[in-house]
Protein backbone atom coordinates (compact mmCIF):
# COMPACT_ATOMS: atom_id res chain seq x y z
CA UNK A 1 0.00 0.00 0.00
CA UNK A 2 1.39 3.52 -0.68
CA UNK A 3 1.79 6.27 1.69
CA UNK A 4 -0.72 8.22 0.62
CA UNK A 5 -2.94 5.60 0.37
CA UNK A 6 -2.23 4.57 3.62
CA UNK A 7 -2.60 8.44 5.50
CA UNK A 8 -6.06 8.59 4.00
CA UNK A 9 -7.11 5.61 5.36
CA UNK A 10 -5.99 6.09 8.81
CA UNK A 11 -8.04 6.81 11.82
CA UNK A 12 -6.83 9.85 12.81
CA UNK A 13 -7.06 11.03 8.97
CA UNK A 14 -10.22 9.73 9.10
CA UNK A 15 -11.22 11.58 12.22
CA UNK A 16 -9.91 15.04 11.26
CA UNK A 17 -11.24 14.69 7.81
CA UNK A 18 -14.64 14.19 9.38
CA UNK A 19 -14.73 17.27 12.02
CA UNK A 20 -13.47 19.74 8.97
CA UNK A 21 -16.35 18.89 6.64
CA UNK A 22 -18.53 19.22 10.01
CA UNK A 23 -17.35 22.57 10.69
CA UNK A 24 -17.60 23.48 6.41
CA UNK A 25 -14.08 23.61 6.22
CA UNK A 26 -12.01 22.11 2.79
CA UNK A 27 -8.66 20.08 2.85
CA UNK A 28 -7.88 23.29 0.26
CA UNK A 29 -8.75 25.77 2.90
CA UNK A 30 -6.76 23.92 5.33
CA UNK A 31 -3.66 23.57 3.38
CA UNK A 32 -3.86 27.83 2.22
CA UNK A 33 -4.49 28.23 5.79
CA UNK A 34 -1.31 27.23 7.48
CA UNK A 35 1.44 28.84 5.42
CA UNK A 36 -0.90 31.98 5.18
CA UNK A 37 -0.93 31.88 9.03
CA UNK A 38 2.21 31.36 10.00
CA UNK A 39 3.15 34.31 8.01
CA UNK A 40 0.64 36.36 8.56
CA UNK A 41 1.33 36.16 12.55
CA UNK A 42 4.85 35.88 12.35
CA UNK A 43 6.41 37.77 9.30
CA UNK A 44 3.20 40.69 9.04
CA UNK A 45 2.08 41.43 12.06
CA UNK A 46 5.27 42.18 13.37
CA UNK A 47 4.95 44.93 11.30
CA UNK A 48 1.97 46.64 12.82
CA UNK A 49 3.00 46.02 16.16
CA UNK A 50 6.93 48.05 15.04
CA UNK A 51 4.94 50.73 13.91
CA UNK A 52 2.44 51.01 16.62
CA UNK A 53 6.21 51.50 18.80
CA UNK A 54 7.27 54.03 16.92
CA UNK A 55 5.02 56.01 17.18
CA UNK A 56 5.17 55.73 21.12
CA UNK A 57 7.41 57.44 23.78
CA UNK A 58 10.20 55.38 25.54
CA UNK A 59 10.09 54.50 29.41
CA UNK A 60 12.13 52.82 31.94
CA UNK A 61 9.27 50.08 32.86
CA UNK A 62 8.69 46.34 31.45
CA UNK A 63 7.98 46.79 28.36
CA UNK A 64 10.12 49.99 28.03
CA UNK A 65 7.76 52.06 25.86
CA UNK A 66 3.97 53.96 26.53
CA UNK A 67 1.06 52.24 26.23
CA UNK A 68 -0.89 52.94 22.74
CA UNK A 69 -4.24 53.76 24.64
CA UNK A 70 -4.98 54.81 27.98
CA UNK A 71 -7.85 55.86 30.52
CA UNK A 72 -8.57 59.85 30.49
CA UNK A 73 -9.74 61.30 33.60
CA UNK A 74 -13.20 60.92 32.54
CA UNK A 75 -12.52 57.22 31.64
CA UNK A 76 -13.01 57.53 27.94
CA UNK A 77 -10.08 55.68 25.49
CA UNK A 78 -7.34 57.91 24.60
CA UNK A 79 -4.83 56.87 21.92
CA UNK A 80 -1.43 58.19 22.76
CA UNK A 81 0.82 58.20 19.34
CA UNK A 82 3.15 61.19 18.71
CA UNK A 83 5.53 61.58 15.47
CA UNK A 84 8.16 62.69 18.05
CA UNK A 85 10.65 59.82 16.99
CA UNK A 86 10.63 60.73 13.21
CA UNK A 87 11.08 64.00 13.63
CA UNK A 88 13.84 62.98 16.25
CA UNK A 89 15.72 61.04 13.45
CA UNK A 90 15.11 64.20 10.93
CA UNK A 91 16.44 66.64 13.22
CA UNK A 92 19.48 64.60 14.18
CA UNK A 93 21.94 64.38 11.83
CA UNK A 94 23.50 61.12 12.71
CA UNK A 95 20.70 59.10 11.16
CA UNK A 96 21.04 60.76 7.92
CA UNK A 97 24.10 59.95 7.44
CA UNK A 98 24.11 56.58 8.97
CA UNK A 99 21.28 55.90 6.09
CA UNK A 100 23.72 57.40 3.34
CA UNK A 101 26.85 56.28 4.35
CA UNK A 102 25.05 53.17 4.34
CA UNK A 103 23.86 53.20 0.99
CA UNK A 104 27.44 54.54 -0.10
CA UNK A 105 29.33 51.40 1.54
CA UNK A 106 26.76 48.81 0.25
CA UNK A 107 27.31 50.30 -3.59
CA UNK A 108 31.06 50.85 -3.80
CA UNK A 109 30.99 47.18 -1.66
CA UNK A 110 28.45 46.12 -4.97
CA UNK A 111 31.06 47.74 -7.23
CA UNK A 112 34.20 45.96 -6.29
CA UNK A 113 32.39 42.56 -5.61
CA UNK A 114 31.93 43.01 -9.38
CA UNK A 115 35.16 44.22 -10.35
CA UNK A 116 36.47 40.60 -8.60
CA UNK A 117 33.25 38.21 -9.26
CA UNK A 118 33.20 39.04 -13.31
CA UNK A 119 36.69 37.74 -14.32
CA UNK A 120 35.66 34.63 -12.23
CA UNK A 121 32.70 33.91 -13.73
CA UNK A 122 33.58 34.41 -17.13
CA UNK A 123 36.92 31.94 -16.88
CA UNK A 124 34.78 29.41 -15.01
CA UNK A 125 31.88 29.71 -18.00
CA UNK A 126 35.12 29.38 -20.38
CA UNK A 127 36.66 26.22 -18.37
CA UNK A 128 36.22 22.73 -19.79
CA UNK A 129 33.98 20.43 -17.68
CA UNK A 130 35.62 18.67 -15.11
CA UNK A 131 37.17 21.49 -14.16
CA UNK A 132 34.47 24.12 -14.14
CA UNK A 133 32.97 21.77 -11.74
CA UNK A 134 35.58 21.72 -9.47
CA UNK A 135 35.68 26.08 -9.79
CA UNK A 136 32.25 26.43 -9.04
CA UNK A 137 32.46 24.03 -6.15
CA UNK A 138 35.33 26.14 -4.49
CA UNK A 139 33.53 29.29 -5.12
CA UNK A 140 30.65 28.23 -3.03
CA UNK A 141 32.43 26.37 -0.57
CA UNK A 142 33.63 29.12 1.67
CA UNK A 143 29.59 30.13 1.34
CA UNK A 144 29.12 26.77 3.73
CA UNK A 145 31.24 27.65 6.31
CA UNK A 146 30.06 29.96 9.04
CA UNK A 147 29.21 33.08 8.01
CA UNK A 148 30.52 34.86 11.18
CA UNK A 149 33.83 32.51 11.22
CA UNK A 150 35.08 34.10 8.08
CA UNK A 151 34.35 37.81 8.91
CA UNK A 152 36.39 36.79 11.75
CA UNK A 153 38.80 35.13 9.57
CA UNK A 154 39.56 38.46 8.33
CA UNK A 155 40.02 40.44 11.61
CA UNK A 156 43.16 38.28 12.27
CA UNK A 157 44.73 39.19 8.89
CA UNK A 158 44.19 42.90 9.00
CA UNK A 159 44.88 43.47 12.27
CA UNK A 160 48.29 45.88 12.74
CA UNK A 161 49.89 42.48 13.93
CA UNK A 162 47.81 40.83 11.52
CA UNK A 163 49.10 38.28 8.72
CA UNK A 164 49.24 41.22 5.99
CA UNK A 165 51.60 43.72 8.11
CA UNK A 166 53.59 40.76 9.14
CA UNK A 167 54.32 39.98 5.98
CA UNK A 168 54.93 42.90 4.41
CA UNK A 169 56.95 44.22 7.33
CA UNK A 170 59.22 41.08 7.47
CA UNK A 171 59.25 41.47 3.42
CA UNK A 172 60.93 45.10 4.37
CA UNK A 173 57.98 46.60 2.43
CA UNK A 174 57.17 48.83 5.20
CA UNK A 175 58.17 49.53 8.66
CA UNK A 176 55.02 50.00 10.70
CA UNK A 177 52.20 48.75 10.23
CA UNK A 178 49.21 50.33 8.41
CA UNK A 179 45.88 51.01 10.17
CA UNK A 180 43.64 48.40 7.92
CA UNK A 181 41.12 47.02 10.82
CA UNK A 182 38.53 49.91 12.09
CA UNK A 183 38.38 51.51 8.50
CA UNK A 184 35.87 51.69 6.04
CA UNK A 185 38.19 49.76 3.74
CA UNK A 186 37.71 46.67 5.84
CA UNK A 187 34.61 46.69 5.67
CA UNK A 188 34.27 46.77 2.04
CA UNK A 189 36.24 43.85 2.20
CA UNK A 190 34.11 41.90 4.76
CA UNK A 191 30.90 42.38 2.57
CA UNK A 192 32.60 41.38 -1.15
CA UNK A 193 34.62 38.19 0.42
CA UNK A 194 31.00 37.43 2.51
CA UNK A 195 28.71 38.01 -0.72
CA UNK A 196 31.10 37.23 -3.22
CA UNK A 197 29.89 33.69 -4.26
CA UNK A 198 25.80 35.51 -4.72
CA UNK A 199 28.15 37.94 -7.44
CA UNK A 200 29.76 34.87 -9.24
CA UNK A 201 26.53 32.36 -9.25
CA UNK A 202 24.19 34.41 -11.20
CA UNK A 203 26.91 36.13 -13.88
CA UNK A 204 28.10 32.59 -14.48
CA UNK A 205 24.49 31.63 -14.98
CA UNK A 206 23.69 34.14 -17.43
CA UNK A 207 27.41 34.17 -19.43
CA UNK A 208 27.15 30.20 -19.39
CA UNK A 209 24.14 31.14 -21.95
CA UNK A 210 26.10 33.24 -24.03
CA UNK A 211 26.29 32.21 -27.81
CA UNK A 212 29.52 31.28 -28.91
CA UNK A 213 28.86 32.24 -32.22
CA UNK A 214 28.05 35.77 -31.20
CA UNK A 215 31.77 35.95 -30.22
CA UNK A 216 32.93 34.24 -33.52
CA UNK A 217 30.94 35.96 -35.58
CA UNK A 218 32.69 39.64 -33.94
CA UNK A 219 36.10 37.96 -34.70
CA UNK A 220 35.27 36.82 -37.92
CA UNK A 221 34.19 40.85 -38.65
CA UNK A 222 37.77 41.99 -37.05
CA UNK A 223 36.70 42.94 -33.43
CA UNK A 224 39.73 42.15 -31.01
CA UNK A 225 39.17 40.02 -28.21
CA UNK A 226 38.90 43.26 -26.09
CA UNK A 227 36.05 44.76 -28.03
CA UNK A 228 34.30 41.68 -28.85
CA UNK A 229 34.17 42.08 -24.68
CA UNK A 230 33.23 45.36 -24.62
CA UNK A 231 30.10 45.35 -27.41
CA UNK A 232 29.11 41.77 -27.35
CA UNK A 233 29.69 39.34 -23.97
CA UNK A 234 29.28 42.36 -21.18
CA UNK A 235 26.27 44.21 -22.82
CA UNK A 236 24.43 40.65 -23.04
CA UNK A 237 25.49 39.71 -19.69
CA UNK A 238 23.99 42.66 -18.11
CA UNK A 239 20.95 40.82 -16.65
CA UNK A 240 23.77 38.60 -14.77
CA UNK A 241 25.00 41.71 -13.49
CA UNK A 242 21.76 43.07 -12.15
CA UNK A 243 20.80 40.38 -10.45
CA UNK A 244 24.61 39.46 -8.81
CA UNK A 245 24.41 43.08 -7.67
CA UNK A 246 21.13 42.90 -6.12
CA UNK A 247 22.02 40.09 -4.36
CA UNK A 248 25.38 41.77 -2.77
CA UNK A 249 23.43 45.06 -2.38
CA UNK A 250 20.65 43.95 -0.52
CA UNK A 251 22.18 42.32 2.19
CA UNK A 252 24.95 44.86 2.62
CA UNK A 253 22.85 47.77 3.11
CA UNK A 254 21.31 46.54 6.40
CA UNK A 255 24.81 45.13 7.26
CA UNK A 256 25.03 44.65 11.03
CA UNK A 257 27.83 42.07 11.74
CA UNK A 258 30.73 43.35 9.14
CA UNK A 259 30.89 47.20 10.18
CA UNK A 260 30.40 46.14 14.37
CA UNK A 261 33.81 43.71 13.94
CA UNK A 262 35.37 45.43 11.09
CA UNK A 263 34.56 48.77 11.10
CA UNK A 264 36.03 51.61 13.33
CA UNK A 265 33.70 53.64 16.03
CA UNK A 266 32.94 56.13 12.70
CA UNK A 267 32.12 53.70 10.31
CA UNK A 268 28.18 54.68 10.36
CA UNK A 269 25.63 51.91 9.21
CA UNK A 270 22.15 52.15 9.43
CA UNK A 271 21.97 48.34 10.60
CA UNK A 272 24.36 49.72 13.47
CA UNK A 273 22.87 52.37 14.52
CA UNK A 274 19.42 50.18 15.10
CA UNK A 275 21.33 47.42 16.81
CA UNK A 276 22.66 50.12 19.60
CA UNK A 277 19.78 51.95 19.67
CA UNK A 278 18.02 48.75 20.65
CA UNK A 279 21.09 47.03 22.68
CA UNK A 280 23.00 49.95 23.96
CA UNK A 281 19.96 52.64 24.77
CA UNK A 282 17.43 50.62 25.29
CA UNK A 283 15.49 53.17 23.23
CA UNK A 284 12.64 50.67 21.83
CA UNK A 285 10.25 53.32 20.14
CA UNK A 286 13.69 54.87 18.03
CA UNK A 287 15.02 52.10 17.10
CA UNK A 288 11.34 50.68 15.84
CA UNK A 289 10.90 54.45 13.94
CA UNK A 290 14.73 53.56 12.28
CA UNK A 291 13.36 50.17 11.14
CA UNK A 292 10.16 51.99 9.22
CA UNK A 293 12.30 54.48 7.42
CA UNK A 294 14.60 51.52 6.69
CA UNK A 295 11.55 49.85 5.57
CA UNK A 296 10.13 52.72 3.36
CA UNK A 297 13.60 54.43 2.38
CA UNK A 298 15.41 51.29 1.57
CA UNK A 299 13.10 47.95 1.31
CA UNK A 300 10.04 49.09 -0.38
CA UNK A 301 12.06 50.42 -3.59
CA UNK A 302 13.79 47.31 -3.60
CA UNK A 303 10.77 44.96 -3.44
CA UNK A 304 9.69 47.48 -5.96
CA UNK A 305 12.49 46.97 -8.41
CA UNK A 306 12.70 43.25 -8.04
CA UNK A 307 8.59 42.70 -8.74
CA UNK A 308 9.72 45.12 -12.09
CA UNK A 309 12.43 42.85 -13.07
CA UNK A 310 10.65 39.43 -12.29
CA UNK A 311 7.58 41.16 -14.46
CA UNK A 312 10.44 41.72 -17.65
CA UNK A 313 11.69 37.95 -16.89
CA UNK A 314 8.77 36.86 -17.50
CA UNK A 315 7.86 38.13 -20.50
CA UNK B 1 40.06 38.97 -21.56
CA UNK B 2 42.93 36.92 -23.04
CA UNK B 3 46.66 36.27 -22.51
CA UNK B 4 47.72 37.27 -18.91
CA UNK B 5 44.51 39.28 -17.74
CA UNK B 6 42.32 36.86 -17.03
CA UNK B 7 44.35 34.00 -15.37
CA UNK B 8 45.57 36.85 -13.23
CA UNK B 9 42.63 38.12 -12.34
CA UNK B 10 41.03 33.98 -11.14
CA UNK B 11 43.89 33.58 -9.43
CA UNK B 12 43.99 36.66 -7.66
CA UNK B 13 39.82 35.87 -6.62
CA UNK B 14 40.88 32.42 -5.27
CA UNK B 15 43.59 33.34 -3.39
CA UNK B 16 41.29 36.13 -1.98
CA UNK B 17 38.79 33.56 -1.32
CA UNK B 18 40.84 31.16 0.07
CA UNK B 19 44.22 32.48 2.53
CA UNK B 20 42.08 34.10 5.38
CA UNK B 21 40.79 30.85 5.41
CA UNK B 22 43.87 29.03 5.48
CA UNK B 23 45.86 31.01 7.49
CA UNK B 24 42.84 30.68 10.18
CA UNK B 25 42.79 26.73 10.24
CA UNK B 26 46.96 26.98 10.57
CA UNK B 27 47.17 29.33 13.64
CA UNK B 28 44.78 26.73 15.45
CA UNK B 29 47.65 25.24 15.46
CA UNK B 30 49.70 27.76 16.53
CA UNK B 31 50.99 27.40 20.41
CA UNK B 32 51.26 31.13 20.90
CA UNK B 33 47.97 33.12 22.59
CA UNK B 34 48.94 35.68 19.98
CA UNK B 35 46.77 34.43 17.34
CA UNK B 36 49.17 35.66 14.02
CA UNK B 37 52.38 35.39 15.41
CA UNK B 38 53.72 31.37 15.00
CA UNK B 39 55.30 30.06 18.33
CA UNK B 40 55.48 26.30 17.63
CA UNK B 41 53.23 23.20 16.74
CA UNK B 42 50.70 22.77 19.51
CA UNK B 43 46.95 21.25 19.43
CA UNK B 44 46.43 22.82 22.81
CA UNK B 45 43.38 25.27 21.45
CA UNK B 46 41.35 22.24 20.81
CA UNK B 47 41.77 20.90 24.13
CA UNK B 48 40.47 23.79 25.56
CA UNK B 49 37.63 24.23 23.36
CA UNK B 50 36.44 21.05 24.25
CA UNK B 51 36.58 21.54 27.87
CA UNK B 52 34.40 24.76 27.04
CA UNK B 53 30.98 24.22 28.62
CA UNK B 54 30.15 27.57 27.07
CA UNK B 55 30.96 26.87 23.47
CA UNK B 56 29.73 22.88 23.55
CA UNK B 57 26.07 24.19 25.25
CA UNK B 58 25.72 26.63 22.76
CA UNK B 59 26.53 24.58 19.80
CA UNK B 60 23.91 22.15 21.08
CA UNK B 61 21.31 25.09 21.17
CA UNK B 62 22.34 25.82 17.68
CA UNK B 63 21.76 22.69 16.47
CA UNK B 64 18.34 21.87 18.24
CA UNK B 65 16.91 25.11 16.66
CA UNK B 66 18.73 24.28 13.33
CA UNK B 67 17.10 20.80 13.23
CA UNK B 68 13.45 22.13 14.37
CA UNK B 69 13.58 25.39 12.47
CA UNK B 70 14.93 23.96 9.14
CA UNK B 71 11.71 20.82 9.89
CA UNK B 72 9.20 23.90 10.49
CA UNK B 73 10.56 25.65 7.27
CA UNK B 74 10.89 22.67 4.55
CA UNK B 75 6.72 22.07 6.13
CA UNK B 76 5.44 25.79 5.18
CA UNK B 77 7.44 26.47 2.50
CA UNK B 78 7.10 23.59 0.97
CA UNK B 79 2.75 24.34 1.35
CA UNK B 80 3.68 27.97 0.42
CA UNK B 81 4.64 26.97 -2.82
CA UNK B 82 2.74 24.21 -3.47
CA UNK B 83 -0.53 26.67 -2.96
CA UNK B 84 0.95 29.30 -4.98
CA UNK B 85 1.75 26.92 -7.53
CA UNK B 86 -1.22 24.89 -7.71
CA UNK B 87 -3.58 26.49 -6.44
CA UNK B 88 -4.41 29.14 -9.29
CA UNK B 89 -7.06 31.85 -7.61
CA UNK B 90 -7.75 31.89 -3.91
CA UNK B 91 -7.94 34.94 -1.75
CA UNK B 92 -4.91 36.82 -0.51
CA UNK B 93 -3.19 35.09 -3.38
CA UNK B 94 -0.71 38.02 -3.87
CA UNK B 95 -0.43 38.21 0.15
CA UNK B 96 0.88 35.44 0.63
CA UNK B 97 3.37 35.76 -2.67
CA UNK B 98 4.21 38.91 -0.93
CA UNK B 99 4.79 37.39 2.83
CA UNK B 100 6.87 34.49 1.12
CA UNK B 101 9.20 36.98 -0.86
CA UNK B 102 9.70 39.92 1.02
CA UNK B 103 11.76 38.08 3.69
CA UNK B 104 14.61 37.38 1.27
CA UNK B 105 14.97 40.87 1.03
CA UNK B 106 14.53 41.60 4.42
CA UNK B 107 17.22 43.07 6.88
CA UNK B 108 17.81 40.85 9.71
CA UNK B 109 18.38 43.76 12.07
CA UNK B 110 13.88 44.49 11.33
CA UNK B 111 12.96 40.95 10.87
CA UNK B 112 14.38 40.69 14.61
CA UNK B 113 13.84 43.81 15.96
CA UNK B 114 9.88 43.45 14.88
CA UNK B 115 9.59 39.81 15.98
CA UNK B 116 10.59 40.55 19.52
CA UNK B 117 8.44 43.45 19.64
CA UNK B 118 5.60 40.70 18.32
CA UNK B 119 7.04 38.19 21.25
CA UNK B 120 6.68 41.08 23.56
CA UNK B 121 3.61 42.10 23.05
CA UNK B 122 1.81 38.97 22.51
CA UNK B 123 2.83 38.15 26.18
CA UNK B 124 1.53 41.46 27.63
CA UNK B 125 -1.86 40.11 25.93
CA UNK B 126 -2.06 36.67 25.61
CA UNK B 127 0.79 35.68 27.99
CA UNK B 128 2.20 33.53 25.45
CA UNK B 129 5.71 33.07 24.54
CA UNK B 130 6.42 33.36 27.81
CA UNK B 131 9.33 34.85 27.75
CA UNK B 132 11.67 34.21 25.18
CA UNK B 133 14.32 31.46 24.53
CA UNK B 134 14.81 28.36 22.56
CA UNK B 135 11.07 28.25 21.02
CA UNK B 136 11.28 32.10 19.83
CA UNK B 137 14.46 31.50 18.27
CA UNK B 138 12.96 28.58 16.32
CA UNK B 139 9.70 30.69 15.16
CA UNK B 140 12.01 33.07 14.25
CA UNK B 141 14.15 31.16 11.79
CA UNK B 142 11.48 29.18 10.64
CA UNK B 143 9.45 32.09 9.47
CA UNK B 144 12.74 33.08 7.08
CA UNK B 145 13.92 30.35 6.39
CA UNK B 146 10.49 28.88 4.87
CA UNK B 147 10.91 31.89 2.69
CA UNK B 148 14.13 30.11 1.35
CA UNK B 149 12.30 26.70 1.09
CA UNK B 150 9.78 27.96 -0.84
CA UNK B 151 11.96 29.04 -3.44
CA UNK B 152 13.62 26.32 -4.14
CA UNK B 153 10.40 24.16 -3.55
CA UNK B 154 8.49 26.57 -6.01
CA UNK B 155 10.83 26.00 -9.17
CA UNK B 156 10.89 22.32 -8.75
CA UNK B 157 6.90 22.62 -8.95
CA UNK B 158 6.61 24.78 -11.48
CA UNK B 159 9.20 22.42 -13.12
CA UNK B 160 8.12 19.02 -13.01
CA UNK B 161 5.39 17.23 -15.79
CA UNK B 162 1.91 18.22 -14.00
CA UNK B 163 0.66 15.33 -16.52
CA UNK B 164 1.81 12.91 -13.54
CA UNK B 165 -0.15 14.36 -11.30
CA UNK B 166 -3.33 14.70 -13.79
CA UNK B 167 -3.21 10.86 -14.72
CA UNK B 168 -3.34 9.89 -10.96
CA UNK B 169 -6.43 11.95 -10.70
CA UNK B 170 -8.11 10.83 -13.63
CA UNK B 171 -6.95 6.91 -12.53
CA UNK B 172 -9.07 8.40 -9.43
CA UNK B 173 -6.81 9.36 -6.70
CA UNK B 174 -7.95 11.68 -4.05
CA UNK B 175 -6.08 15.18 -3.82
CA UNK B 176 -3.77 13.90 -0.76
CA UNK B 177 -3.09 10.66 -2.46
CA UNK B 178 -1.88 12.74 -5.54
CA UNK B 179 0.45 14.79 -3.23
CA UNK B 180 1.87 12.07 -0.96
CA UNK B 181 1.94 9.33 -4.35
CA UNK B 182 3.27 11.59 -6.62
CA UNK B 183 3.77 15.26 -6.27
CA UNK B 184 6.17 14.95 -3.05
CA UNK B 185 8.26 12.04 -4.08
CA UNK B 186 8.92 14.21 -7.47
CA UNK B 187 10.17 17.11 -5.41
CA UNK B 188 12.04 15.50 -2.28
CA UNK B 189 15.57 16.26 -3.66
CA UNK B 190 14.39 19.50 -3.71
CA UNK B 191 13.08 19.68 -0.63
CA UNK B 192 16.53 18.34 0.65
CA UNK B 193 18.39 20.98 -0.56
CA UNK B 194 15.79 23.17 0.99
CA UNK B 195 16.15 21.41 4.20
CA UNK B 196 20.05 22.07 4.30
CA UNK B 197 19.96 25.52 3.21
CA UNK B 198 17.02 26.10 6.21
CA UNK B 199 19.76 24.58 8.39
CA UNK B 200 22.92 25.81 7.35
CA UNK B 201 20.92 30.02 7.31
CA UNK B 202 19.82 28.72 10.91
CA UNK B 203 22.67 27.53 12.63
CA UNK B 204 24.62 30.27 10.82
CA UNK B 205 22.26 33.11 11.87
CA UNK B 206 23.33 36.03 14.90
CA UNK B 207 21.30 39.00 14.20
CA UNK B 208 17.67 37.69 14.79
CA UNK B 209 18.70 35.24 17.27
CA UNK B 210 19.96 38.31 19.11
CA UNK B 211 17.08 39.96 19.62
CA UNK B 212 14.90 36.95 19.82
CA UNK B 213 16.83 34.49 22.32
CA UNK B 214 16.34 34.71 26.22
CA UNK B 215 18.47 34.66 28.83
CA UNK B 216 19.46 30.59 29.26
CA UNK B 217 19.56 30.58 25.29
CA UNK B 218 22.53 31.85 23.61
CA UNK B 219 23.53 30.03 20.10
CA UNK B 220 26.76 29.00 19.07
CA UNK B 221 26.93 32.58 16.89
CA UNK B 222 25.85 34.70 19.76
CA UNK B 223 28.65 33.29 21.78
CA UNK B 224 31.66 33.33 19.10
CA UNK B 225 30.50 36.90 18.74
CA UNK B 226 30.30 37.96 21.86
CA UNK B 227 34.63 36.47 21.92
CA UNK B 228 34.72 37.67 19.16
CA UNK B 229 34.29 41.40 19.52
CA UNK B 230 37.16 41.26 22.22
CA UNK B 231 39.67 40.44 19.75
CA UNK B 232 40.75 37.47 18.10
CA UNK B 233 41.48 34.10 20.41
CA UNK B 234 42.96 31.03 19.38
CA UNK B 235 40.08 28.67 20.48
CA UNK B 236 37.69 30.01 18.07
CA UNK B 237 40.21 29.68 15.24
CA UNK B 238 40.18 25.49 16.43
CA UNK B 239 36.84 26.20 16.41
CA UNK B 240 36.66 26.90 12.56
CA UNK B 241 39.18 24.86 11.63
CA UNK B 242 36.53 21.81 13.13
CA UNK B 243 33.56 23.53 11.20
CA UNK B 244 35.27 23.63 8.36
CA UNK B 245 36.56 20.36 8.08
CA UNK B 246 33.02 19.01 8.34
CA UNK B 247 31.87 21.19 5.34
CA UNK B 248 34.77 20.04 3.24
CA UNK B 249 34.42 15.91 4.59
CA UNK B 250 30.75 16.88 4.16
CA UNK B 251 30.84 18.33 0.26
CA UNK B 252 33.49 15.74 -0.88
CA UNK B 253 31.04 12.64 0.54
CA UNK B 254 28.08 14.70 -1.30
CA UNK B 255 30.17 14.64 -4.11
CA UNK B 256 31.31 10.99 -4.36
CA UNK B 257 27.52 9.94 -3.37
CA UNK B 258 26.49 11.94 -6.75
CA UNK B 259 29.49 10.70 -9.08
CA UNK B 260 28.35 7.10 -7.97
CA UNK B 261 24.80 8.33 -8.96
CA UNK B 262 25.63 9.34 -12.15
CA UNK B 263 27.76 6.21 -12.81
CA UNK B 264 24.91 3.88 -12.00
CA UNK B 265 22.32 6.46 -13.85
CA UNK B 266 24.41 5.19 -17.04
Amino acid sequence: MSAGNALTRSAPWRGTAWVMGKLGLSGRTLVIAIPMLWLGVFFLAPFFVLGRISLAEALIARPPYTPLFERGPDGSLQIIASLENYRFLMTDALYRNAYLSSIRVAFVSTIFALLIGYPIAYYIARAPEPKRSILLLMVILPFWTSFLLRVYAWMGFLRSNGVINNTLISLGIIDSPIQMMQTDFAVYIGIVYTYLPFMILPLYANLTKLDGALLEAASDLGASPTVTFFTVTLPLSLPGIVAGSMLVFIPAIGEYVIPALLGGPNTLMIGRVLWDEFFSSRDWPVASAVAIVMLVLVVAPIMWLQSVQNRREER
Amino acid sequence: MRGWFLPMAVVFGFVFLYAPIISLVVFSFNESRLVTVWGGFSTRWYGELLRDRQILGSAWISLQVAFASATLATIIGTLGAFVLTRFSTFAGRLLLTGMITAPLVMPEVITGLSLLLLFVSMELSLGWPAGRGLTTIIIAHTTFCAAFVAVIAQSRLRSMDESLEEAARDLGAGPVRVFFDITLPVITPALVAGWLLAFTLSLDDLVIASFVSGPGASTLPMVIFSKVRLGVSPDINALATIIIGFVVIAVLIAGWLMRRALRQGK
